[in-house]
């Protein structure tokens, strides 16, 4: 049944309402205005949205979206005393989805006309019609309530609009404080700064215009002696925050205790491979979380949407497994949210105008739901009661389609307000890893093998010294399912990925995981030195 | 605000030659630095992706953008934009030239290359650049119909894959009078059959410059032989066996070599190249001696870009020679500093080819006695730099071969081996093939492969 052009275009009025409420333009991309309030939408890229939206209906969609992002991304890296590269990209466009008889079809273009708007939304239904050849299943979706408004990263100051100067300068102190060491020979730091402006109006009437802020500092130092070189990265977790999180980490002041680790690590003791137990800090076990429970409980795998890619998921077929999957023990209860400060994923409203929420996806160690968008919520509304998507629909930029993408799945922290030093003290024989050093893992989230970047052996309670070569391997439900003993709320820590992969063509997303440190038995650790 | 309406650069496809030299002219003209760069990258692209016999996302997406990169004294910075009109370019330049005055100087700093001679490579295929939506959706239509009906003896057999086709132009331009236009295009196609029982998976891809040389039925058929027939998998130890690596397997691991060629890395100590105590390997055996691995932009089976991002011509580079390191990859400074030429661009700027024999992937099974046959490698991460030291895993189809022939479907395993160290226990290496645009890769057959662990996934 087609709608008539009233149903389908309920923007006119919403935009025009959204433009009302416009105090001052979005960024121009290259001014100095400083953000604090949310910026509105832009008047023009309104007009550009209802051209787009006009365009799909005369070409027959039944629904479509425009999403209109201004993208600006600053990275700047040195090395040693000198700034290896500086770079300031912007990228701008638009991006048009439409849904014919149940096919998506999707068109982008940097042309920001009224020409380019349209071409690209007819271009859309053009690729809507050529996909009805190969058609099974029609797209449904779920219901949603449409809505105007803004959001915005709160930030006290935006990271973009801090001088160069003064980030080159903190790099550089970072770097001379880390060579002071003896034997760091190299030392690399850097930041990546992202703005992001967008967008999103529906021809159901739903025109939401957000601006997010992430940063994304890094430090490694690496030192060599006699014939050996060992590296660390300090875990300096990427966030949805302003210029104030980059100085409450204190590089410059923290970079010499960092790089001594480095230096350390020369001496450290070859770890003996075979079972240990395990105590993951949370600047390591963010990583575990995000590839052995985010990934496969993301509902595209479970059903087969990333078969040829990423790959499919063991929390699958999902009639078997929601409620019935005993993931971990009892106190085991992993939160997926939009709703945190300051994590990476925090948004106003998903890429489909969904606003953002939290859930259980494991409620005392039981698997309870996935995460989803508009068209998988029906897939499963039958086995969980939700009707209504999750708000897990994301595309990385104007250029690629919006697709289901990890919200921040996070371990909740136990009854008891435990450190890492209790667990520690309550282990007799372990290794605790800190840090993301290298991570694999099957295609159906099963057998992983992950590192760190700094490992200590504990034995009777105490940490005895250092390790290193040091990898834990396990398979999810086994690995989760022997963990004993978790962190309490004071020992919460958010770690994050600027750079979750996955979809055709491949596109990234930031993601945050909170967690506590937490203890697992009997692990299979590998010494991952070898020689030829 | 926003409200100027900008003419767009490019009405249709990408940037052609003429438009590209206009657009670099008119961005050098506004910039006051001492020496600026001007880089153009266009592309329009089209993608097609599918699952249970359903188109599920399908696109087409045409992008412009330009990076102005400027030199004040030692000092650079750079800036990029999409927006290509007049405004827009002069922020850009702008921006690059504020972030260039405080930029601190770069005491490694190579001046903006003038006029240099490339060689012109037609890595560009009308039929790449000019399949349509419904031409992407018919040849779905035949992978899901090969693999359904391949797939047969299995039931209904789950088919998912993704087709994309794309036409790029890149340009670069300095103040100092070089200008260099080259453009390509790419097409890939694979598939991921899965039986009902879930027990079985395979998976098929080529990739090409030119559309013709892609036969969608054939990807589709091989993906859906390999599921039935790895149906039901039998644990199988873990330890260092005989592996036939299937050329889309070594296609994922060779390439890894690439860091460890470079000359900056290897002198300063941190690279498998790099000697103990200092110095480097170059001229030293490092690999058995069947192995030769090469660059080429011009070669006909890799039609690679014929310069980097500088500009710099990107020449044919002969790596590893009959198993002796020949060459490492030198950047300008680099290579002015240690008295060597510049090689332009990293290692895979002109390709990579691993040259090899003459047996087809088919005759190296064949004259096996016993090994582990593996379609394709995922979630390669690094583990030791000093040995190139990977691990990964086994996907979509693994089998022990026996007596020249595939006596099982075995489960996937978890590996930690090093494509470095593995080539000195080459036992056979099978003829090229293209696996991708730009890069040819034979089977090989490696003595003592590190299999590791046994995975549950299919």
């Amino acid at each position: 049944m087609s709608p008539t052009r009233r149903d389908f275009l309920r923007t006119s009025a919403a935009a025009a309402a959204a433009a009302s409420l416009v105090g001052a333009g979005p960024f121009d991309g290259l001014a100095t205005a400083q953000a604090v309030v949310a910026p509105g939408a832009d008047p023009f890229e309104l007009t550009l949205a209802n051209e787009a939206l006009n365009a799909a209906w005369t070409a027959g969609a039944s629904y479509a979206d425009v999403r209109i992002g201004r993208y600006r991304r600053q990275s700047i890296a040195t090395r040693e005393r000198q700034v290896g590269a500086v770079s300031d990209n912007e990228s701008y466009g638009l991006g048009v989805r439409t849904l014919i008889d149940g096919c998506w079809g999707f068109g982008a273009t940097s042309s920001m006309t009224v020409a380019g708007a349209r071409g690209a939304a007819q271009r859309a239904a053009v690729l809507s019609r050529a996909a009805k050849a190969v058609l099974k299943n029609r797209v449904e979706l779920a219901p949603v309530t449409p809505v105007t408004g803004t959001w915005m990263t709160p930030v006290r100051r935006d990271p973009l609009e801090v001088p160069l100067d003064e980030k080159i300068a903190l790099l550089l102190s970072t770097n001379e404080a880390a060579l002071k060491v003896p034997n760091v020979r190299f030392v690399t730091s850097s930041l990546a700064l992202l703005r992001e402006i967008k967008t999103l109006v529906t021809s159901e009437g739903t025109s939401v215009t957000q601006t997010l802020i992430r940063v994304f500092p890094q430090f490694t130092a690496t030192a060599i002696a006699s014939g050996d070189f060992q590296s660390y990265n300090e875990e300096l977790a990427p966030r949805g925050l302003g210029w104030e999180y980059i100085e409450s980490l204190n590089m410059p002041g923290n970079a010499e205790r960092w790089a001594s680790i480095a230096a350390e690590k020369l001496t450290a003791k070859a770890v003996e491979p075979g079972r240990w137990d395990l105590i993951l800090d949370p600047t390591n076990l963010w990583l575990t979380i995000h590839e052995s429970i985010g990934h496969p409980t993301e509902l595209d795998r479970a059903i087969g949407e990333e078969a040829n890619y990423a790959g499919t998921s063991f929390v699958a077929p999902p009639e078997k497994v929601i409620g019935r999957l005993k993931y971990g023990p009892e106190f085991m209860n992993i939160q997926a949210d939009r709703t945190q400060d300051g994590s990476l994923a925090r948004v106003g409203w998903d890429d489909e105008g969904v606003p953002a929420e939290s859930w259980l996806v494991v409620d005392k160690g039981t698997f309870k739901d996935y995460q989803t968008t508009r068209e998988q919520a029906s897939r499963i509304a039958a086995l969980t009661g939700v009707k209504r998507s999750h708000g897990c629909s994301f595309a990385e930029s104007w250029d690629t389609v919006q697709f289901q993408r990890m919200p921040n799945i996070s371990l909740m922290p136990g009854e008891r307000d435990l450190s890492l030093d209790d667990l520690v003290a309550a282990t007799d024989r372990g290794i605790v890893v800190k840090n993301r050093g290298s991570w694999s893992i099957d295609h159906q989230r099963y057998n992983f093998q992950f590192s760190g970047q700094a490992y200590y052996e504990v034995r009777s309670g105490k940490i005895v010294g250092m390790l290193k070569d040091v990898a834990y391997q396990a398979d999810s439900p086994t690995f989760w399912n022997s963990m004993d003993m978790i962190g309490g709320r004071s020992s919460y820590w958010m770690g994050g990925t600027f750079t979750d992969g996955k979809g055709e063509p491949s596109q990234v997303s930031s993601v945050s995981h909170g967690c506590v440190p937490a203890r697992f038995r009997n692990v299979t650790i590998l010494n991952t030195a070898r020689t030829a | 605000m926003r409200a100027q309406v900008a003419a767009p650069i490019v009405e249709a496809g990408v940037i052609t030659r003429d438009q590209a030299k206009a657009l670099a002219d008119r961005v050098l003209a506004m910039s006051q630095g001492e020496q600026t760069r001007v880089n153009i990258a266009s592309s329009s692209g089209g993608n097609t992706r599918f699952a249970d016999a359903s188109i599920t996302t399908s696109g087409d997406i045409a992008n412009a953008s330009v990076t102005v990169t400027v030199t004040l004294g030692r000092r650079r910075a750079s800036s990029s934009t999409n927006a290509l009109d007049d405004a827009s370019l002069r922020r850009t330049v702008a921006l690059a030239t504020s972030l260039a005055r405080v930029a601190p100087e770069d005491s490694e700093l190579m001046p903006e290359l003038g006029p240099q001679a490339h060689a012109a490579v037609g890595a560009f295929m009308n039929a790449t650049a000019d399949l349509t939506p419904e031409g992407r959706a018919a040849a779905v239509k035949r992978a899901v119909e090969a693999a359904t009906s391949t797939g047969r003896p299995a039931g209904n057999v789950f088919v998912a894959g993704f087709l994309d086709t794309n036409a790029s132009a890149i340009a670069v331009a300095t103040s100092n009078g070089l200008f260099a236009y080259h453009r390509a295009t790419s097409a890939e196609f694979s598939t991921t059959s899965r039986t009902p029982d879930g027990t079985g998976s395979g998976w098929s891809s080529a990739g090409s410059r030119d559309w013709r040389r892609i036969d969608p039925a054939r990807i589709g058929r091989i993906a859906a032989e390999k599921a039935v027939a790895s149906r039901s998998p039998q644990p199988f130890e873990a330890g260092m066996h005989t592996a036939i690596l299937e050329p889309l397997a070594v296609a994922d691991l060779i390439p890894l070599l690439a860091a460890a060629l470079n000359a900056r890395s290897t002198d300063e100590g941190r690279s498998a190249f790099s000697k103990p105590g200092g110095g480097t390997r170059l001229g030293e055996k490092v690999v058995d001696e069947r192995v030769t691995l090469y660059s080429d932009p011009a070669d006909a089976d890799l039609l690679a870009s014929p310069f980097d991002q500088e500009g710099l011509p990107v020449q044919r580079m002969l790596w590893i020679e009959k198993g002796i390191l020949r060459n490492l990859s030198y950047s300008r400074f680099w290579a002015q500093k240690q008295g060597k030429a510049p090689t332009g661009g990293g290692v895979m700027t002109g390709g990579l080819a691993l040259a090899g024999g003459t047996k087809t992937t088919e005759q190296v099974i064949a004259d096996t006695e016993r090994g582990v046959l593996v379609t394709r490698f995922w979630y390669i991460r690094a583990l030791d730099p000093r040995t190139v030291l990977q691990t990964g895993l086994t996907r979509d189809g693994v089998f022990l071969v026996e007596n020249g022939k595939i006596s099982r479907s075995l489960k996937n395993f978890r590996w930690n081996e090093s494509p470095l160290l593995m080539l000195n226990w080459l036992e056979e290496i099978g003829r090229p093939e293209p696996v991708g645009a730009g890069l040819m890769m034979p089977a090989l057959r490696i003595r003592g492969f590190n299999f590791t662990s046994s995975s549950d996934a299919v």
